[in-house]
């Protein structure tokens, strides 16, 4: 349903750069290894063991047999079963996963999920983020297994994600794989980003209304890797709204960051024009020294394969003015 | 007020509140009690936010700005612009947003002669709403946000009138009954746009956050062409409501009785509402759906100054102004720097308000 904006189509070119020049500094054959794992080609012959139990949000679950026709009503997802090449095994995914663009995408909605129109699909796994609407309960009737993947605390969640759901649908090795090469990247992106003396402070925006991360999100710890800290950090009740608070124009201005990241250019189409004519914003020295990163809000929001694409966009903005 | 009782004089048992047992309020004592209240909460307003500045900042800033010769007074670029380009808007858009919708509710308790009327009552809040949604769903610009919900409210009251006048009830429009269905036709008009407003917005999920957000209403994002977007329809509602308050006083002792007193009821009524709805279109347009206003402020006058429209109508619109200006300095510094919807505020303070003043000893005597 969402329309693709032309933010996408840098971040596309970029997703493809980073693998292109991860592959090509590939410095020890693990690592190229697990470059190759990751991009599908390689014929693991690791078929898995089934009957299998895993680990998930909604406690342990057993996949009797190797699963060949997955559901995926989480676009994060939908991306991770592509990166560990399980690919093949998806019948069907939620009308928002679309990403890889050759995912079958319908109409099937995460955020209200209708559980005779999941169950028309027959799958013999279910993939979830966050059991709305007790999905799991709800299949549980028919027999199905829900792997619920919520969004992770952190990288080492993530990682612990790819590795059950590697050995859910058969892919044990390739999960593996996977998590080397998220792991082989983001060190090379951070060992390439330029060092601070201090930390460079940032404002992240998820939307108009100046809801924020602080440094304890899982984007703040990415960004952390940087030496970067959240101006979100200071505010008030920052950890009882879980690591999201919502701050407000007056705290932004006073705060002064070094960066602006916008994570809304797609859903509200924000860029760094937008930001520079709100009212009061000009003064701001990220506005004023250009320092206003425009991220793709899907890549900033599913933590899965792409997170790279994340933290290498913004490493690249930091390496591109401290180089001026 | 005095004289127009006297005049309805063989009607007034039928009245609905018996002005023989009005204390005397002078309006010009009420008017500039509302207007000191209204002062006060515009400069704590633009002295009050998150950001912490302290009063000699802000005091500088307003004479910078406001001095025709701009002295410089040393004020950090990025204070000046939090006074001058965040505060002083927010604060004045509050008092337009508030003036309306309480001036536009007192109006329409007159004209409907319906105690809960508010200035949603035909259709505005859920047409501002579907014209809102709309355009977040298709992805349109900022600047198409308010220009679709004022046409999308004015468009709602424009369905409801016609349906509602049209459908005759009684003995012509001057009835009892055209009033009746209009008010009815409203609330058709509502539930039917509100119904696909809810449909598009469940539909598209996406964007449910930015179209939740836009519905529960606040002045967050209020900038100078906000204010100077809404001021010209605020300056004419006003006008035109304030210009019949003589009118709608008569109306207090019943529509048959005023039509016999000359007045045309029929036209009234088209006035008041077309009025009405410029000003609250604008409002609904920029800050989204504010409620209570407009019921709590005017009974809130009526109570501790008289039904007397020619208080009523005047005192609604300064003390909507000051009511909205407090109300959302409450809803940027309770939880600062993050914001409680602007209407949990409104109703939370408002209602206990209303209800203390409703049963102080004076209000038990007006309504007895």
């Amino acid at each position: 349903m969402r329309i693709p904006t032309r933010q996408a189509a840098p971040v596309v070119a970029l997703a493809l750069s980073v693998a292109a020049l991860a592959a090509g500094c590939g410095s020890t054959p693990a690592q190229n290894s697990s470059l190759n794992a990751s991009t599908g080609h390689s014929a693991t012959s690791q078929r898995g063991a089934f009957p299998v139990s895993v680990k998930a949000a909604n406690g342990t679950v057993t996949v009797r047999s190797r699963p060949a026709a997955i559901v995926s009503l989480s676009p994060t997802g939908t991306e991770m079963l592509y990166a560990i090449g399980a690919g093949g095994q998806v019948k069907a995914v939620d009308s928002l996963s679309d990403y890889p663009p050759q995912a079958p995408r319908t109409k099937l909605s995460a955020f209200q999920p209708n559980v005779e129109a999941i169950v028309a699909e027959k799958p013999d796994l279910v993939i979830e983020a966050g059991d709305t609407g007790q999905l799991t309960k709800k299949l549980a009737a028919f027999s199905i297994p829900v792997l619920d993947l919520p969004a992770p605390a952190n990288l080492a969640g993530e990682y612990a994600e790819f590795a059950e759901l590697g050995r859910a649908t058969g892919h044990p090795a390739q999960a593996t794989q996977e998590v080397a090469r998220l792991r082989s990247q983001l060190h090379q992106i951070v060992a390439a980003a330029p060092h601070h003396a201090k930390p460079v402070s940032y404002y992240y925006e998820l939307d108009q209304t100046y809801y924020s991360v602080t440094s304890a999100t899982f984007v703040g710890q990415l960004l952390g890797l940087l030496g970067m800290k959240s101006i979100a950090d200071q505010a008030k009740g920052a950890a009882s709204s879980g690591g999201y608070p919502q701050l407000s124009a007056e705290y932004i201005l006073k705060a002064d960051p070094d960066y602006i990241i916008l994570a809304d250019t797609i859903c509200c189409h924000q860029d760094a024009a937008t930001v520079g004519k709100r009212p009061g914003w000009s003064a701001l020295t990220a506005v004023k020294t250009g320092h206003v990163i425009a991220l793709n809000d899907d890549i900033a929001s599913r933590w899965g394969p792409r997170v790279t694409d994340l933290l290498h966009t913004v490493e690249t903005a930091l390496a591109r003015n401290s180089s001026r | 007020m005095k004289s127009l009782a006297r005049k309805a004089g063989p009607a007034r048992g039928s009245a609905p509140a018996a002005p023989a047992a009005l204390p005397r309020v002078r309006a010009g004592r009420a008017i500039a009690v509302a207007t000191a209240v209204l002062i006060a909460a515009l400069l704590a307003g633009v002295a009050i936010g998150p950001a912490g500045l302290s009063l000699p900042i802000v005091g500088r800033t307003l004479l910078t700005e406001l001095l025709p010769w701009h002295p410089a007074l040393g004020v950090p670029a990025i204070d000046a612009d939090i006074v001058w380009q965040l505060r002083l808007p927010r604060v004045l858009l509050g008092a337009l947003v508030g003036a309306m919708l309480a001036g536009g509710g007192a109006a329409y308790q007159g004209v409907f002669r319906n105690p809960l009327a508010d200035p949603y009552l035909l259709g505005v809040a859920a047409g501002g709403g579907l014209g809102a949604t709309i355009v977040i769903i298709a992805g349109g610009s900022q600047q198409l946000l308010p220009v679709a919900a004022f046409a999308g409210a004015a468009a709602a009251v424009a369905v409801t009138y016609v349906l509602g006048a049209g459908t005759r009830v009684g003995r012509g429009p001057g009835s009892v009954g055209a009033s009746a269905s209009i008010v009815l036709a409203g609330v058709a008009v509502a539930a039917l746009l509100t119904a696909v407003q809810t449909y598009l917005q469940q539909q598209h999920y996406q964007t449910l956050q930015q179209v939740y957000s836009w519905i529960l209403g606040g002045l967050s994002l209020a900038t100078w062409s906000d204010v100077l977007l809404i001021l010209p329809y605020v300056i004419v509602s006003a006008g035109i409501l304030l210009a019949h308050r003589r009118l709608l006083d008569v109306l207090r002792v019943g529509e048959t009785e005023a039509s016999t007193l000359g007045v045309d009821i029929a036209r009234l009524r088209l006035t008041v509402v077309i009025a009405a709805t410029l000003g609250t279109a604008a409002a609904v347009s920029v800050s989204g759906l504010i409620g209570f206003v407009g019921i709590i402020v005017p009974h809130t006058v009526r109570l501790t100054a008289g039904p007397s429209y020619r208080v009523v109508l005047p005192v609604s619109m300064i003390g909507g102004a000051a009511f909205l200006v407090l109300a959302d300095i409450a809803a940027r510094t309770v939880q600062s720097p993050a914001e409680v919807p602007i209407g949990v505020i409104t109703a939370l303070a408002g209602a206990p308000f209303f209800l203390v003043v409703l049963s102080s000893r004076r209000a038990r005597q007006d309504l007895s």
